[in-house]
């Protein structure tokens, strides 16, 4: 009776660890004793470690257990240094810009922001540090660099989000707080300040890219699982020699479809629609404050706002209706 | 293997943890009423279950008896009687007896009185109580673009409470630690914004203070007349979820979301709200906050400033206080009209001696008629 054994490995392979190939002179050694885990092996390959660090890495670690650690004792402080109340409020606390008041100051002071400059400058940095990590270790291996361009289209969002839009607005403030709730509420409070941000068209191709990913994540991945009795899910394979498992998926999507990508092409939709969420989502950010003040007054020029009736006849604003209060 | 068991543990226990920190689940049925135009969003969604408590939170006591209009005047008969004393002294009785019911059933009139000597006004009480009969006065009178013929009494707030159970008093949250835990007035959990993140209510820029809501540009792109931040912004929303919460509605009972500012496409609520709030903030500073000198240390917030009033106040999770029941129609003639306006000056006052809180000079002159007569007769 045949097994199936790609979903979750049912066969798990054990002998001597992997610990890949000779590193070039220069290259620091790569860290850890690797062993086997069973359940890992559940979801994926067994076997953990060694992973490579590196000078990168590990200041990347490094400046971002700073940032995070700044975070931490903001949030505690805020409460009073009572950790129950740090747990309890966990979702709620948060580390605040500069208000508007000290514009672009280096370093605003600590108790109005400025610890909040200290911790963007060293979270940016460590995630600068783990880009480069990426990008070396994939030339090391002798890879493409796809995975360190996804990853800066991630970071350009980032940077534009608490970075180079506030420098365009001259202010800090309008940069994005530390926080979970926090982020949420600046989120929200910064479409209603523009205007409705439904209206921004680089916000609808952002959450068109982003659907759109989910959907080809599905269609790719329900696929290859549906071929995997047919060897689908050996992928680099089938690109290079199309078997029967390549022939039934294309098959499959152009008989309901009338078209199909190929086992090469689908991983280029997928990597483009995920690239291009962040960064039209980034355009979408930047272009707001700076070109557009209000995002539903610029729909209504350019006709993108469906006109309604008039529900609520005779509400007139009381402030110029000359109400006495 | 049985792959399932594990699974299903980790779903079974993530059910359960998430059933125990998610607060107030609304089980349906709900009951939805479309508002506005098809297509906005704009549904007034009531979970019947709390419906069900509000409206038995939310009932009219009764008039305690008809009272007789005739008769000797109020301040003809008693002594320091400066807002009723147009009142037959029956009707003057029967109030007397409603605001003991309304606002502390549990004591007697010597909440307020001294029971020594009726007129006394040495106690803070009693001082307080005359300054909330000319407030009530005054929505009445002067607020019917927010209180229409509905009007407030003592209930609308008090619901049988010396202090209304929905009130605020500015709140700093925990202090600084030095260099440490800035949160620009949020971040933590927000009490009066519905137990959010955002800025507690904003109250104090809002409700004291007249700092303008309006965040949004009133053109398409910049032109640097709009110097509101999104911090502004932060505060003019907690505001919102405050009345949202306060009222037991959402956001579209007065506005399409598409636009949260312009006034053409917002219901008619919006209006009566925007009253709402200056009514709110004129009773704060006209009335609330000149007291504070007379209160007691029980009876202010942590940063030594008088309980005020916020939207909850009156509205206690309703859109239309008490569902709208027009009880002071059973009381215009104690509480319907301003009759003696003149402001005390509580800095003046002092407890166990004050025998008469006047007003202050300038008023003294600037108010005539019957009201002030008696007042007059009671001093003298």
């Amino acid at each position: 009776m045949s097994e199936y054994q790609n979903i979750f490995t049912a066969v798990q392979v054990r002998g001597h660890p992997e610990t890949g190939v000779p590193l070039p002179p220069g290259d620091s050694k790569r860290w850890g004793t690797p062993f086997f885990e069973y359940w890992i092996g559940k979801i994926g390959i067994a076997q953990i470690g060694p992973i490579y660090l590196g000078t990168l890495g590990f200041f990347s670690l490094v400046f971002g257990a700073i940032a995070v650690s700044i975070i931490g004792l903001n949030m505690l402080a805020s409460v009073g240094w009572d950790p129950i109340q740090f747990i309890r409020q966990l979702f709620w606390l948060g580390l605040e810009p500069p208000p508007a008041k000290y514009g672009l100051t280096i370093l605003a002071p600590l108790n109005e922001g400025g610890w909040w400059q200290i911790t963007g400058f060293f979270l940016t940095l460590s995630i600068l540090l783990w880009w480069a990590r990426m990008y070396v270790r994939a030339r090391q291996l002798e890879l493409g660099t796809h995975v360190a361009w996804a990853f800066a289209s991630a970071i350009f969002l980032f940077l534009s989000l608490g970075f180079i839009r506030p420098l365009m607005m001259g202010s800090w403030a309008e940069a994005v707080p530390f926080g979970i709730f926090p982020h949420l509420d600046w989120t929200t409070a910064f479409s209603i300040r523009y205007g409705n941000l439904y209206y921004n068209p680089f916000h609808a191709l952002s959450i068109a890219f982003l659907y759109g990913s989910a959907l080809l994540f599905a269609m790719h991945a329900g696929t290859v699982l549906s071929v995997g009795r047919y060897g689908g899910d050996r992928e680099l394979e089938q690109i290079t020699d199309r078997g029967t498992a390549s022939e039934r998926g294309a098959l499959f999507w152009r008989w309901t479809m009338g078209w199909n990508a190929t086992m090469e092409s689908i991983h280029r939709w997928a990597w483009w629609f995920a690239v291009l969420t962040p960064l039209t989502g980034a355009i979408g950010i930047l272009l707001t404050g700076t070109v557009v003040d209000n995002w539903y007054l610029w729909g209504m020029k350019h006709g993108i706002v469906a006109p309604l009736p008039d529900v609520f006849p005779g509400v007139v604003d009381p402030s110029i209706a000359g109400a006495a209060q | 293997m049985k792959l399932w068991i594990p699974f299903a543990i980790a779903a079974a226990v993530l059910m359960a943890v998430a059933m125990v920190i998610m607060p107030h689940w609304d089980l349906p049925p709900q009951t939805v009423t479309q508002i506005g135009y098809r297509g906005t969003g704009m549904y007034d969604i009531k979970d019947q279950e709390d419906e069900a408590v509000l409206v038995k939170a939310n009932v009219v006591p009764g008039v305690p008896y008809e009272p007789d209009p005739e008769g000797q005047k109020a301040g003809d008969v008693y002594e320091n009687v400066q807002v009723l004393g147009h009142l037959s002294e029956d009707e003057f009785n029967q109030l007397m007896m409603a605001i003991t019911q309304w606002t502390t059933p549990d004591n007697d009139c010597n909440y307020c009185h001294d029971p020594e000597n009726l007129a006394s006004d040495a106690v803070y009480t009693k001082v307080v109580s005359r300054r909330m009969l000319q407030m009530t006065q005054a929505i009445n009178a002067d607020w019917k673009t927010h209180v229409a013929e509905t009007g407030v009494t003592c209930y609308t707030c008090h619901r049988g409470q010396n202090i209304p159970p929905e009130t605020w008093s500015t709140d700093l949250g925990p202090k600084m630690a030095g260099y440490l835990g800035y949160r620009a007035d949020q971040n933590i959990v927000a009490e009066t914004a519905g137990h959010t993140a955002l800025p507690n209510g904003g109250f104090d820029n809002y409700l004291l203070g007249d700092k303008s809501l309006l965040v949004h540009s009133k053109s398409a792109l910049p032109n640097g007349s709009n110097k509101t931040d999104l911090t502004d912004a932060e505060r003019t929303f907690g505001l919102m979820i405050h009345m949202s919460e306060g009222l037991g509605v959402g956001c579209i009972t007065c506005h399409n979301t598409r636009a949260f500012d312009n006034w053409d496409e917002s219901p008619p609520q919006r209006v009566t709200a925007w009253h709402g709030i200056r009514l709110t903030r004129a009773l704060n500073n006209d009335y609330m906050a000149p007291m504070t000198p007379v209160m007691p240390a029980n009876r202010v917030g942590p940063e030594g400033d008088i309980l005020k009033v916020d939207c909850a106040t009156c509205h206690n999770g309703v859109q239309k206080p008490l569902y709208g029941a027009p009880m002071v129609q059973d009381y215009l003639k104690g509480l319907g009209t301003k009759t003696f306006t003149g402001v005390p000056d509580f800095t003046t006052w002092k407890e166990g001696e004050t025998e008469r809180l006047l007003p202050m000079e300038e008023d003294k002159t600037s108010d005539a008629g019957t009201a002030a007569t008696s007042a007059q007769l009671a001093v003298n």
